[in-house]
C-alpha cells in the first residue's frame, strides 16, 4: 500500500486511493449532478480540453491551494470521458494527466533527495511500474534491463544505451530523467484505470460537457500526404542489387517487406532480385510469397523498424528521415486538418 | 555431398555422439526449448520438442544430424508454429566470427572451389584458370591468427558484459563455435525477458554504436566549456579516455587539443573507435529472440568439428581442443592446395591425390569441399 496523503493525492489522482478518499469524505456521482457542482463539471472539462490541445494542465497550480477540487474535477473528467467514448481524447487526456504526474515526481523525487524522503515518488515507480528505483549519491539508478524495456521507444540518441553511464547492470539517470522514462507507462496506467471503469448512468448535468467533448473530437482527424520517393535504406538495396552485388538477406528482407507494404505485387518485385549473384527465380518466388503471406502460415511480414535496419548496417539516414521509426513512414507528412 | 561422403561423414558423426554425448550441452528447461537440425544435403526440420536427456540422445543417434540447434528461447509450447509458441524468455546471446572481422589474414587462407570442375586455388577468382567457369564458393580454412583475433573480440565483450552490464563471470558460457569464431550464452534472469528491439539496443552498446559526443562531455555549443572523460572512469567513458589520451600524463594536453578540434571531429574519433573498443559481435544473432543456435557440443558440419565449451580461452586451441572425431585412418582424394594443422599434424598441401589420414582431417577436408572419400 502506498497510504498516501490529500497533497499527495491532489496531484497523483489516478492512484486507487483517490477513490477511497472521496468514498471516505462521502462524494457521490449523484451528489455532483447537482447543479452547485456546475463549476466542478466545467474544471473538469476545460481539463480535458487543454489535454486535448496536447498542453498539460494546471502546471501553474504549484500550491495545490484547493486538493479536493484537484481530485474531484480528474474523477468528473474521466467520467466525462467515458461517457463520450472517444479513444483519441481518451489517450490524449491519460497522457497529459501523466505528463502532469510527472512534473510532480520529478519534483518530489528532487526536493525529497536530501531528506532521504523519498519514499512515494520511489513507491509510485515500483508499485506501479515495477521498476525498482535506488539512490545513489546524487542520482538514481535503475536495472539496465528495466531501462531498456523503456528506454527503447524513445528516438532520441541520448537514450541509446551507448549513450548513458552504466556501471555492474545499473544506469544511473537524473530525476528528470527518471520519470521520463516512466511517461508513457503512466500514460498507459491512467488509460486504463479509465477503461476499467463502468459508468451506468450520469447526471444530467454533465450531458452538455460530453457533448462538447463528442464535437471537440471531430477536430481530430489527420491528413496523409504519400510521396513516392523510396527513403534511402530502400534505393540502397535497389543499387547494390541492380549492380550485382550481393544484399545480405536482411537488406532483401527490408526491400521485400517495404515494397509489399507499398501494395506492389510479387510478380513486380521478383524481377528485382535478377541481378543477385546467387538468384534462383523459383526460390525467389517462394520466398517473396511467404513473406507476404500468400503462402506458408499466411503470417505477412512487416517492414522491419529503423532501429533494427541500422543495427544491420542498412541504413543511410537522411534529413528526410527525421522522425520517422520504419522506413514505411518516410515521406508520409501528417498533418492536422480541421474537417 | 556425395553419396560416399555423406556415408563417411554421417559414420563419424555418429560414433562421435555415441563416444562424446557427455560433452553435449544440456540446455535448462530442455521441453521448453525448440529443437532443430539438418541432414548432409537435406533442409532445416524445425519446432522439435524435446522432453529429456534421453530423448535428445536418441534423436542424435537415429538421425545422425550434420548440424543440430536448440533455441535461445523457451516457450510453452516449443513444436508449435512460431506464431502459437507461446515467447517465456530467452537466454541473451552472442556470436563472433573471424569472418566478420575484415582480418588482413583471409585471403591467405582463402580457397575458391570451381563449381564447375571442382578446381582448387588460394584466394578469390573471377574465372577458374581451369575450365573458365565465373562460378565458385570461397571457403576458408584453418587459421590461427583468425581464432587469435576472435579470442580478443570475445574477452572485450566478456569484460563489457561483467563491468558494465553486472553479468557475473559464471553466467556467461563461452564456446568455439565449430568453424572460426565463438558463441556465448548468458544466462541472467533480468535480461531473458528482453525483446528484440532492446537486444539490439544492447548489442549496440556492447559494440559501441551511436556514441555521441555529448555523453563524453563534449559541448556542440560553448564547445571550450566542455569536459572530456578521466581515465579510470567505469564503461564507455573510461575506455574512451584510455583511447584517448592512452597515459595519464597525456590526459590534459591532449584533452584541450581534442576539445579545440571540435565537435564534429570528435564525432568522427568516436565512429573510428568502434572497431578499436567495441566488441565485433553479429548483431543479428543478438537481436535475434526466435535463433535455433548451434547445440552445444554438437558437430558443426562446416569443419566436422564440435562447439566446445571454453573453460580458459587463452590457452584454449580448437584445431586441437575441438577436433574430437575419430583417429582411425581414412582413404580420400584430397585437392587441398592449402596445408591444415589438426592436433599438431600437418596435412597437405595436396593436388588431387589419394592419400590416407586420419578420419578427422578427412571429414574436415570434404565438410570443406576440398577432398572426396575413396
Amino acid at each position: 500500500m502506498l497510504h498516501p496523503g490529500i497533497m499527495d493525492l491532489a496531484k497523483y489522482p489516478f492512484l486507487a486511493e483517490a477513490g477511497e478518499y472521496l468514498r471516505d469524505k462521502g462524494f457521490n456521482l449523484e451528489q455532483l449532478g447537482h447543479p452547485d457542482w456546475t463549476p466542478l463539471v466545467e474544471k473538469a472539462y476545460g481539463r480535458i480540453v487543454v489535454a486535448s490541445s496536447g498542453q498539460v494542465y494546471g502546471s501553474d497550480t504549484e500550491r495545490l491551494e484547493n486538493p479536493d477540487m484537484e481530485i474531484l474535477s480528474f474523477i468528473v473528467a474521466v467520467i466525462l470521458l467515458k461517457a463520450a467514448s472517444i479513444h483519441t481524447l481518451t489517450r490524449r487526456f491519460a497522457l497529459a494527466e501523466a505528463r502532469r504526474a510527472e512534473r510532480y515526481l520529478q519534483r518530489d523525487l528532487w526536493s525529497n533527495k536530501e531528506k532521504k524522503n523519498l519514499e512515494l515518488p520511489l513507491k509510485i515507480i515500483q508499485e506501479l511500474f515495477g521498476v525498482e528505483v535506488k539512490v545513489e549519491n546524487d542520482e538514481f539508478v535503475i536495472k539496465v534491463a528495466d531501462y531498456l524495456q523503456r528506454a527503447v521507444h524513445f528516438h532520441e540518441k541520448e537514450w541509446k544505451l551507448v549513450n548513458r553511464r552504466i556501471q555492474n547492470g545499473f544506469v544511473y539517470l537524473t530525476a528528470h530523467e527518471t520519470v521520463r522514462l516512466i511517461r508513457t507507462e503512466l500514460g498507459q496506467y491512467i488509460n486504463s484505470r479509465i477503461q476499467s471503469i463502468s459508468l451506468h448512468l450520469i447526471p444530467d448535468t454533465f450531458k452538455a460537457s460530453v457533448q462538447d467533448l463528442v464535437s471537440l473530437a471531430s477536430k481530430f482527424s489527420d491528413a496523409v500526404v504519400i510521396s513516392s520517393d523510396y527513403p534511402p535504406c530502400v534505393k540502397h538495396a535497389i543499387e547494390v542489387l541492380e549492380k550485382g552485388e550481393n544484399l545480405p538477406h536482411s537488406g532483401r528482407f527490408l526491400l521485400a517487406t517495404y515494397l509489399l507494404a507499398r501494395g506492389q505485387t510479387t510478380d513486380q518485385i521478383a524481377p528485382l532480385f535478377k541481378n543477385a549473384p546467387d538468384y534462383n527465380e523459383r526460390i525467389t518466388r517462394y520466398q517473396l510469397e511467404h513473406i507476404a503471406g500468400s503462402s506458408g502460415k499466411g503470417t505477412k511480414y512487416q517492414c522491419p523498424s529503423c532501429d533494427k535496419i541500422r543495427s544491420e548496417n542498412l541504413c543511410f539516414a537522411i534529413a528526410e528521415c527525421d522522425g520517422i521509426i520504419n522506413p514505411i513512414q518516410f515521406g508520409k507528412k501528417r498533418g492536422k486538418t480541421n474537417a | 555431398m556425395l553419396e560416399k561422403d555423406v556415408s563417411l561423414v554421417e559414420g563419424a558423426i555418429k560414433e562421435y555422439y555415441f563416444n562424446h554425448f557427455d560433452l553435449i550441452g544440456i540446455p535448462s528447461k530442455i521441453s521448453q526449448r525448440e529443437f532443430g537440425y539438418q541432414k548432409i544435403n537435406g533442409g532445416m526440420i524445425r519446432h522439435v520438442a524435446i522432453n529429456d536427456i534421453k530423448e535428445l540422445h536418441l534423436l542424435l543417434m537415429r538421425e545422425t544430424p550434420s548440424d543440430v540447434y536448440c533455441s535461445n528461447a523457451y516457450y510453452s509450447f516449443p513444436s508449435m508454429p512460431m506464431s502459437e509458441k507461446d515467447w517465456k524468455g530467452a537466454d541473451l546471446i552472442f556470436d563472433i566470427d573471424a569472418k566478420d572481422l575484415g582480418l588482413s589474414c583471409r585471403n591467405d587462407h582463402s580457397v575458391s572451389r570451381c563449381s564447375e570442375c571442382h578446381d582448387t586455388v588460394i584466394g578469390k577468382q573471377t574465372a577458374c584458370a581451369k575450365c573458365g567457369s565465373t562460378k565458385s564458393e570461397l571457403v576458408s580454412v584453418a587459421c590461427k591468427n583468425c581464432i587469435a583475433e576472435s579470442k580478443v573480440e570475445t574477452k572485450k565483450l566478456i569484460q563489457i558484459l561483467v563491468s558494465d552490464l553486472g553479468i557475473r563471470d559464471e553466467e556467461i558460457e563461452v564456446y568455439f563455435s565449430g568453424n572460426e569464431g565463438f558463441h556465448l550464452r548468458v544466462v541472467n534472469n533480468s535480461y531473458e525477458i528482453l525483446e528484440s528491439q532492446q537486444r539490439a539496443d544492447l548489442a549496440d552498446y556492447v559494440m559501441f554504436n551511436g556514441a555521441i559526443p555529448e555523453t563524453f562531455g563534449m559541448k556542440k555549443q560553448n564547445n571550450s566549456k566542455s569536459t572530456l572523460p578521466e581515465m579510470g572512469e567505469f564503461g564507455w567513458r573510461g575506455r574512451v579516455a584510455e583511447n584517448l589520451f592512452g597515459s595519464k600524463s597525456k590526459a590534459a594536453k591532449m584533452s584541450r587539443q581534442i576539445i579545440l578540434d571540435g565537435y564534429s571531429a570528435f564525432q568522427v574519433r568516436l565512429d573510428s573507435m568502434r572497431q578499436t573498443i567495441g566488441a565485433r559481435i553479429d548483431p543479428k544473432v543478438t537481436m535475434d529472440i526466435h535463433r535455433i543456435f548451434r547445440l552445444e557440443g554438437s558437430i558443426n558440419s562446416k569443419s566436422g568439428f564440435s562447439k566446445f565449451k571454453c573453460k580458459n580461452i587463452d590457452e584454449f586451441d580448437p584445431f586441437t581442443d575441438a577436433v574430437l572425431l575419430g583417429e582411425e585412418k581414412a582413404e580420400v582424394i584430397a585437392n587441398c592446395p592449402v596445408q591444415i594443422k589438426l592436433k599438431n599434424k600437418k596435412f597437405g598441401p595436396y593436388s588431387n591425390e589419394r592419400v590416407s589420414v586420419p578420419k578427422y582431417a578427412a571429414v574436415y577436408m570434404i565438410c570443406k569441399g576440398l577432398a572426396s572419400a575413396v
